[in-house]
């Protein structure tokens, strides 16, 4: 039988200490109606053999295609020993820290995790990590309409410039809370907020959200934001990118004070693309702050001889504890997600990491002088960015992407239905594991490609790309 | 000793990363970071001996019996690791088109429509992270419900006292009001109870069956007969699910929509604390309603189902598709089972549970429930030891450990006191759970003898027991360099 060791001879033995005749009079108190053991929509029993064989071919099905693609998910070098330390077993299969003395290896290494996301962020404490980036954000504007205690207000300013997803995310998760999300409309030329147009009295409002890089990759004028919202007695909530943070001002620096809450998805740092998840929401706030945070918090004290140790601390803001006056439902983190990733950052260093930053960089810059010197492809903002770019083609999108897509090219990410206002714009993005050769592909098939096309009427330089 | 504490000034991994450092000229200086972020400066061996050193200070099931009440902690399938980090699965992008995630989605949809079948419901949605996000979208979907039949006035959740912390604190998240409901003293729904709070202000029930008691809610046809009449929907949190398995199906008890644990039942690992995965199922009322994306099949092509052709969903729970990582492992899990090999888990862990709780009272522990069968779980209560000998749980399940034991779950639930919460799960075999209860019966003899020394344990672990009044007062959550 499959992962059950149970031999006839000690059924029988069991069954009679039990006093039961059968394994079936054990449920007994089940009320036969109710009783189903069919399964007909459950496939037969595969061995090992079997399964990896069908899985194997799947996997294979799917090929590797050639990513320019990031639009929050991003394809960086993980070093081998990441996943090979992560996937002992006894990371790997170990349960919930709760008995702190027989969990000591991850309580410990939650708590380095904590340190060094706390500085990467330039923030004073971190949780030991979320569901996910998008989910992360929800949280952090929930953690912020909590804190309003003086206004009460639970009206929180949204710009477009977010990841469509997470706003989405975010939209599920806190609009049974009657909390309200008004969206700022980004400038046309810069694909930035510009802090200009910020409403000058803008009452009573819970946080302002400050992407960096925003999607469209491009670095918004944090500073100004953040003494905005502090300014009008809001918080401030960063959503970044974790690799960034290595080359870009940390968002405890931001402004004059620096943001209050940070969020972002972790996968850049050590996970693995896997069509979206496990991923890891980091989460990290000022001191004043921690009490407020959802989540798993590691701590360290002392054991009874006075040794240090390690243990999962505050835990009244909890569910388990506080039940329907808990900060969150959250019960579990992203633990082993967590494992990975302290042991990427590790591996790499900040040094380490600023050279995946800036060839990230390099990179995409390269992507970006070539492709834009092919007729018909043009750069869309003129802002300063961060490893990610938006491009526009004179051809209709959805063709051109099935043509690559069939050169097994991700040539990155179409904006244009949840930004109806960048039709045939495309998001792309090259990471440090792109080459040179890589790079040359891409524009050679484009080119061929766009070659094939009428340039399509709308002219080149759009009309709205005046400042407004 | 920290990773930190072992970095030197200066000391890089240069086969780690890319060999330049190209200028960021383009940006201007103002976005740079002027002081760089502490990291740790240590080398490729320095890391792997210091994690694969902090590796060995835990327990896990691959190295110790682990018989956590209500988190079914069983084996955990290599083949299901192995398999699910094959290259192309770990490298496709989220957003890389449908004809570029065929095979992967075919995996999501054989499982969707596995779950469908064990648990009895007309649809499945897979997108959630975890039990407390499947939760959540539950009870988002019962409003949605409500909302849309414009059914405004039900502000209320019936959720039993036995439950989980995570229901009331979804349904606060959902914007109801929570309405506990006694269990009487054999462990079911207290049924008079429920008859007088239930009423037009009533959006549902949350319930676990099996209860968290370790008991099967024998009353359920009732109960939703109850709540179905009051207009209420009755939600299935699925914590328990291992027990009945291929047995009995939520979905014939009467439950609406149910969420399900996949790193319970369908064995995919706790990694230390997640990540998990908790789709949902429903039935045909709230179908609507499910969370996106899902994987759709026309013939034998598979496509994502979004807002655009699910306009009522309640919407996304995270930027992608979920935990895909933990639901390919999942539906590995499933296959190598198949479905004689599910209808066994739960006959197995029964028979384990029912073992094991017949042995704890042979040895003279008190059991919160005698008079009922276990199902997968059982609770002993250790209030006499606590009483007599000044011994209290978590004495217990200190000194377990120096035994090479897991604790069980402790002082959970809350409805009993001094509780152990004792779940072996079906992968475990006879000679293990003897050993236990062995262990458990000695330090019952050494709480007799000498209690002091029972409650200074444990003795044989990395640290002793930790000061946690003081952890949370002197908060040391992030490690400073001494100046």
């Amino acid at each position: 039988m499959p992962f059950i060791p149970h031999t006839e001879e000690e059924v029988k033995q069991m069954l009679d200490t039990i006093g039961a005749g059968s394994i079936d009079e054990l449920f007994d108190e089940i009320p036969s109606s109710l009783r189903h053991d069919k399964l007909a929509g459950v496939p037969v029993q595969t061995t090992e053999m079997e399964v990896s064989r069908i899985i194997s071919e799947r996997a294979a099905r799917d090929g590797q295609p050639l990513c320019f693609l990031g639009a929050g998910a991003y394809e960086h070098h993980i070093p081998a020993a990441v996943w090979e330390l992560t996937t002992r077993g006894e990371f790997y299969t170990a349960y919930t820290p709760y008995q702190a003395e027989a969990s000591q290896g991850t309580l410990q290494l939650l708590y380095e995790y904590q340190t060094m996301m706390a500085n990467l962020n330039g923030l004073d404490v971190s949780n030991a990590s979320l569901y996910d980036g998008a989910s992360a954000l929800a949280e952090a504007i929930l953690m912020a309409v909590r804190l309003n205690r003086k206004s009460k207000s639970r009206r929180v300013y949204m710009p477009r410039t977010v990841h469509p997803n997470y706003r989405k995310t975010v939209e599920t998760i806190v609009h049974n809370q009657g909390i309200t999300l008004e969206l700022l409309d980004y400038d046309r030329t810069t694909g930035c907020i510009s802090p200009d147009t910020l409403p000058a009295a803008p009452g009573d409002f819970a946080a302002l959200v400050i992407p960096q890089p925003n999607f469209f990759g491009a670095l918004e004028d944090v500073d100004a934001l953040t003494d905005w919202a502090h300014v009008h007695k809001g918080l401030a909530i960063a959503v970044v990118n974790p690799v960034s943070l290595a080359i870009l001002k940390p968002p405890g620096e931001w402004g004059g004070e620096g943001a209050d809450i940070a969020c972002g998805e972790g996968q850049p740092l050590g996970i693995p693309l896997s069509s979206g998840g496990p991923y890891y929401g980091l989460l990290c706030c000022k001191q004043a702050y921690v009490r407020q945070m959802p989540g798993r918090i590691i701590g360290r004290t002392v054991d009874l001889e006075g040794k240090p140790g390690f243990t999962l601390t505050l835990q009244a803001r909890e569910q388990h504890i506080r039940r329907s006056r808990a900060t969150s439902n959250i019960c579990t983190n992203q633990g082993l997600m967590i494992t990975a990733s302290t042991i990427h950052m590790s591996l790499l260093g900040a040094e380490g990491l600023e050279r995946v930053a800036l060839n990230c960089h390099a990179n995409t810059r390269k992507l970006i002088e070539r492709l834009s010197s092919l007729d018909g492809v043009e750069v869309v903002f003129e802002n300063p960015f961060f490893h990610e770019v938006v491009i526009r083609l004179a051809a209709p999108l959805g063709e051109v992407m099935r043509a690559l897509h069939v050169q097994n090219l991700l040539p990155g990410y179409e904006l244009a239905d949840d930004y109806p206002e960048l039709e045939n714009c495309l998001l792309v993005c090259a990471t440090e594991t792109r080459t040179d050769e890589d790079i040359e592909t891409y524009v050679g098939h484009l080119q061929r490609i766009l070659g094939k096309h009428e340039p399509v009427k709308c002219p080149i330089k759009p009309k709205w790309q005046v400042k407004n | 000793m920290l990773i930190f504490e072992q970095s030197r000034k200066g000391r890089v991994n240069p086969s780690q990363s890319p060999q330049s450092r190209p200028e960021m000229a383009d940006i201007p200086a103002s976005f740079h970071r002027v002081t760089r972020a502490i990291l740790p400066e240590t080398s490729e061996m320095q890391t792997v001996r210091h994690y694969t050193r902090l590796s060995q200070k835990n327990f896990s099931i691959d190295t110790h019996f682990y018989p956590l009440g209500s988190c079914t902690m069983k084996y955990n399938p290599r083949a299901s690791n192995t398999l699910s980090m094959l290259p192309g699965l770990l490298a496709r992008h989220p957003l890389a088109p449908d004809s570029m995630g065929q095979g992967f989605m075919a995996c999501m949809y054989d499982l969707q429509e596995i779950l469908k079948d064990v648990t009895g419901m007309k649809s499945v949605s897979l997108t959630p992270a975890a039990g407390a996000q499947g939760e959540f979208a539950g009870m988002a979907m019962i409003r949605a419900y409500h909302e849309a039949k414009k059914d405004d006035d039900r502000t209320e959740v019936l959720i039993p006292d036995a439950a989980h912390g995570t229901n009331p604190a979804t349904a606060v998240m959902c914007g109801y009001k929570v309405r506990e409901i006694p269990t009487d003293s054999q462990g079911d729904v207290d049924l008079e109870a429920l008859k007088e709070v239930v009423g037009p202000q009533t959006a549902g029930l949350m319930l676990t069956n099996p209860s968290t008691l370790g008991v099967f809610e024998r009353q359920i046809e009732e109960i939703a007969r109850i709540v179905h009449e009051a207009g209420g929907l009755l939600y299935y949190d699925g914590a328990n699910l291992n027990a009945i398995l291929g047995k009995v199906r939520p979905g014939d008890m009467g439950f609406d929509v149910i969420h399900m644990n996949l790193h319970k039942t369908f064995s995919t690992p706790h990694g230390g604390g997640g990540p998990g995965a908790g789709p949902v199922g429903v039935n045909e009322c709230l179908e609507p309603f499910l969370p996106v994306p899902m994987v759709a099949c026309n013939g034998d092509e598979y496509s994502w189902v979004t807002k655009k052709e699910k306009p009522q969903t309640i919407g996304r729970l995270s930027a992608f598709m979920g935990n895909a990582g933990v639901l390919l492992r999942a539906y590995i899990y499933a296959r190598l089972l198949g479905r004689e090999g599910m209808t066994r888990v739960a006959e197995y862990s029964t028979l384990n549970a029912n073992y094991m709780m017949v042995l704890c009272k042979q040895q003279g522990f008190d059991l919160a429930y005698p008079d009922r069968r276990a199902t997968h779980e059982f609770i002993v209560t250790l209030k006499r030891q606590a009483k007599d000998l000044g011994v209290n749980t978590m004495d217990f399940a200190k000194r377990l450990l120096d035994y090479g034991f897991h604790a069980p779950t402790t002082y959970f639930p809350l409805l009993v006191a001094e509780c152990l919460l004792i779940e072996p799960t079906e992968t475990e075999d006879k000679d293990t759970l003897d050993a236990f209860i062995d262990a458990l019966a000695r330090i019952k003899v050494e709480s007799e003898e000498n209690a002091g020394y029972v409650k200074g344990a444990p003795y044989t672990l990395p640290v002793r027991r930790l000061d946690d009044v003081r952890a949370a007062r002197e908060l040391d959550l992030v490690w400073k360099e001494k100046a």
